[in-house]
This record gives C-alpha cells, structure tokens and sequence, in this order.
C-alpha cells in the first residue's frame, strides 16, 4: 500500500515537469525502465500481453542455453516443460524473452497433444549479457515460468 | 532467396516421438539495423511464422519475432500417430510463403 502511495507522488511530480505520457507509465512500471520507456516495451510487459493477470509461477519450465555465449548473433536454445502432453493435460504454448534486448520478444511456440513432447529448439539474437525468461502455458490455463542468465561476449543486434 | 531444409526420421513405429528438424536461409532483417551509408534505418523483413501439419492436422506453429537469428532453425518434437505425410510452411512479413512436404514411413 505504502509503495502504491509513494508512486503515486512521483507521478504527480513527473506531471509537474510536463510528460504526462512518461508520467503514466510511471505509475506502473519501476522507477529505473522511466529512461526508456517512452517507445521500448519491456518483457514484463511483453509478458503480460500472454498472462494478463495471472501471476507465473516457477517452475517446470526448463531452458537450456550456453553459459557464456561468444556471438550473440546466433544463441542456440532448447525450452522444455514437464508434461505428460496428453489430450487432457498438455502445454498450449511457450513464449521467451530475452530482457536485455531493445525488443524482448524472441518466439512463441504453440504446442498439440500430438507434440509428444513439449520441447523446441532455435537460436536467437542477444545483444548484451541478460536473463531469458521462458513462459509456458498449459492446457488448464496455468502459467509456469523458467529463467536462464546467459554472459555474451559480443551482442547480436547489429548496431 | 529462402531455401527450406527439413531433416526426419528415415523410418519410425506408431507412438514413437520423433524430432523434426527445419532450416530455412533468409537474412531475417530487423528494422533495428541503420544503413552505413545513407544511416536510414533497414525496414524489417523476417520470417515470422512456422507451422508443422502432418496428414492436414496442424501440430506445431511458432511465432517468430526479429530477435530469432538469421537462417532460422527450428526443431520440435511429434508422436506418430500413423504413417501420412508433413508439410512445412513459412511466412514472411511481405506474406511471401514457402513450402515443402516429407513423407513419414511407419513401420
């Protein structure tokens, strides 16, 4: 509660300095993304587009990636969720994102009870040394998240 | 320009899980890239869908976004439900498409 209130404070201020759009977002997103969040979407945000609401909880969700990735052009990856993927009890889909880039979103993979197996593999751009969150999303609607820190040695976006 | 590649199983039983591999060649430009030149920024043009059906049933799709790398790669896993055939199908952000069909033998 007390952190809603000294939210709402700084917002007012912003309001004062005149960016009433910067100034709403203010009131939402933490205090250091105000920098750059008057165009970039953070994966938070990326996220909530997929969750909405519901808050994720850790676990089944398992990322394999390198530890120190020495190109971030290309990052290869496997994402692997803990399911039976049966007819009744399957993941519908994953999403990942890579939070250290101008744009978190990397893919989504949307799985069937056929899948056998709810697992993927691509390679992905990195452009500085992050935290790749992935989201599962399973058949009864839950939301399971994993997370993976990946060092890269030289970033990927092609500046 | 883009050149499909898939790589299954040469044979496989009924129930069995088997992985499918793709490859597709495209630059997968990201609209974040200036040109050194004229320093205008490139207009984005990946492929930004994939989608796996087997016997006209989908049973895998991905939805790609600029952060996937150049070339992209994609292997995913089915359980054979019988013998049929594959099509894999790409989607870039012009709408331009490619194509190509395996054919599964069961034993």
């Amino acid at each position: 509660m007390t952190e809603r209130l000294q939210l709402t404070v700084i917002d007012r201020r912003d309001l004062v300095l005149g960016t009433g759009a910067v100034a709403a977002l203010a009131a939402i997103l933490p205090l250091s993304t105000i920098a750059m969040a008057e165009e970039k979407v953070t994966w938070k945000d990326a996220m909530k587009a997929v969750v909405g609401d519901s808050k994720p909880a850790e676990g089944k969700v398992s990322l394999d990636l390198p530890e120190i990735a020495e190109n971030g052009n290309t990052v290869p990856f496997t994402v692997t969720v803990d399911s039976p993927m049966t007819g009744g009890d399957y993941v519908k889909s994953v999403h990942v994102y890579a939070t250290g880039n101008p744009r978190p979103d990397v893919v989504s993979f949307f799985f069937s009870p056929q899948s056998g197996k709810a697992e993927a593999t691509t390679r992905m751009r990195l452009a500085q040394t992050q935290d790749v969150v992935a989201v599962a999303e399973m058949s009864d609607g839950k939301f399971y998240m994993g997370k993976r820190t990946v060092k890269v040695t030289i970033g990927g976006c092609g500046g | 320009m883009a050149k499909p590649r898939v790589k299954i199983p040469k044979s496989a039983k009924v129930g069995d899980v088997v992985q499918i591999k793709t490859l597709i060649t495209h630059k997968m430009e990201t609209g974040l890239r200036k040109d050194k030149k004229t320093g205008e920024i490139i207009p984005r043009q990946i492929i930004n869908s994939f989608a796996a059906k087997y016997n006209g049933k989908e049973v895998f799709r991905t939805k790609m976004h600029p952060a996937i790398s150049a070339n992209p790669y994609i292997s995913f896993f089915m359980k054979v439900p019988g013998p049929g055939e594959f099509e894999f199908i790409w989607v870039d952000d012009t709408g331009k498409s490619w194509s190509t069909k395996k054919k599964l033998a069961v034993s």
